[in-house]
């Protein structure tokens, strides 16, 4: 990039942290030092966990609703047991040891998912929640208003849809196997993974055509 | 000949079965407890038994008998049942695991 077409007169974002860190930073970091400092854990195995959670995206999801979508067998498996049908047929690994329960949506059930209490989340398949998953409005009132919160994504069900929420709480995680969108009948799996966003995986939205991303 | 009855420990066997009807126990113990507030005392019914058993992480997470498991059960409550003015169909539920040590038959 040159200079002409980008100057640095005006003020960027900060990168790197200023100031003093929060009171959960300074926890994190004494902890961890304290960890290592007794050699309870190396810095080898923060390093390889926090590789392990890098490598854990939406994507990984979407290859398994995709697969879901074009072959029943697995989708059978998928839904009597998410998480051996995820390992098995995919290598994801559950390295927390949570299990997953796979929830369909149809023309009459919609599923949504929520941790009440943090943010439990079915990283292993999707990785990181988003933010809004974790703060506290959509905690308290996916709960309690689920429909005012789906229609604020877009999603507006008719009464004869029932709304099933799934709180998140210990063991268990769940991803949302949203509906194949009409119209996909000559998608390839890859074609359908593309339709497979992480929003459609927690039940806010449904899967569309119009959503498609380049397939990776 | 009959076969020799064999008896399970307590605990080994689930109590519950799909479709009873329970209660969420409304207790609060001090400690970190992973049943929400909005649930306790409400009632719903057993969808299923999450088999096999799992680690009972309110136990684990205090170093009490860590390691033991318990028997976990997915839940089902419907919405009307826990927010009296709730607006939206009556089918609307929620869904949500809870160890058998807070389940109380009704």
């Amino acid at each position: 990039m040159s200079g002409t077409d980008h100057d640095h007169h005006h003020a960027h974002a900060e990168t790197a942290s200023a100031g003093r860190p929060g009171y959960y930073d300074m926890m994190e970091t004494a902890v961890r030092e304290l960890l290592v400092e007794k050699k309870l854990i190396g810095p080898d195995e923060i390093r390889r966990q926090i590789e392990v959670l890098d490598s854990r995206s939406p994507a990984l999801g979407a290859k398994v609703v995709a697969r879901a979508w074009v072959d029943p067998d697995f989708r059978a498996r998928l839904l009597a047991h998410g998480r051996s049908a995820c390992e098995q047929e995919f290598g994801i690994t559950f390295y927390d040891d949570t299990d997953l329960i796979v929830l369909e949506n149809t023309e009459k059930v919609h599923n949504l998912i929520v941790c009440t209490l943090c943010s439990c989340y079915p990283r292993p398949v999707l990785g990181l929640p988003p933010d809004w998953y974790k703060l506290k409005p959509y905690r308290a009132r996916a709960v309690s208003e689920p429909r005012a919160v789906l229609a604020e994504f877009g999603t507006i069900l008719p009464d004869d849809v029932e709304v099933r929420v799934s709180d998140s709480t210990a063991m268990i995680r769940y991803l949302v196997l949203p509906m194949r969108p009409k119209g996909t009948e000559h998608y390839s799996e890859e074609q359908l993974a593309a339709l497979v966003t992480r929003d459609t995986m927690i039940g806010v939205v449904p899967a569309r055509i119009e959503s498609a991303r380049t397939p990776s | 000949m009959s076969k020799p009855a064999i008896v399970p420990a307590i605990g080994e066997e689930p109590i519950f079965r799909p479709g009873d009807q329970i209660r969420i126990s409304d207790r609060s113990p001090i400690g970190h407890y992973r049943v929400p507030q909005y649930l306790r005392g409400k009632t719903g019914s057993i969808e299923a038994v999450i088999e096999p058993t799992l680690i009972d992480n309110e136990e684990e997470g205090y170093g009490r008998n860590a390691g033991s498991k318990r028997h976990y059960y997915r839940i089902a409550v419907p919405m009307t049942e826990l927010w009296p003015d709730y607006a939206g169909s009556a089918r609307d539920g929620l869904r949500i695991e809870v160890f058998e040590s807070w389940l109380e038959r009704i």
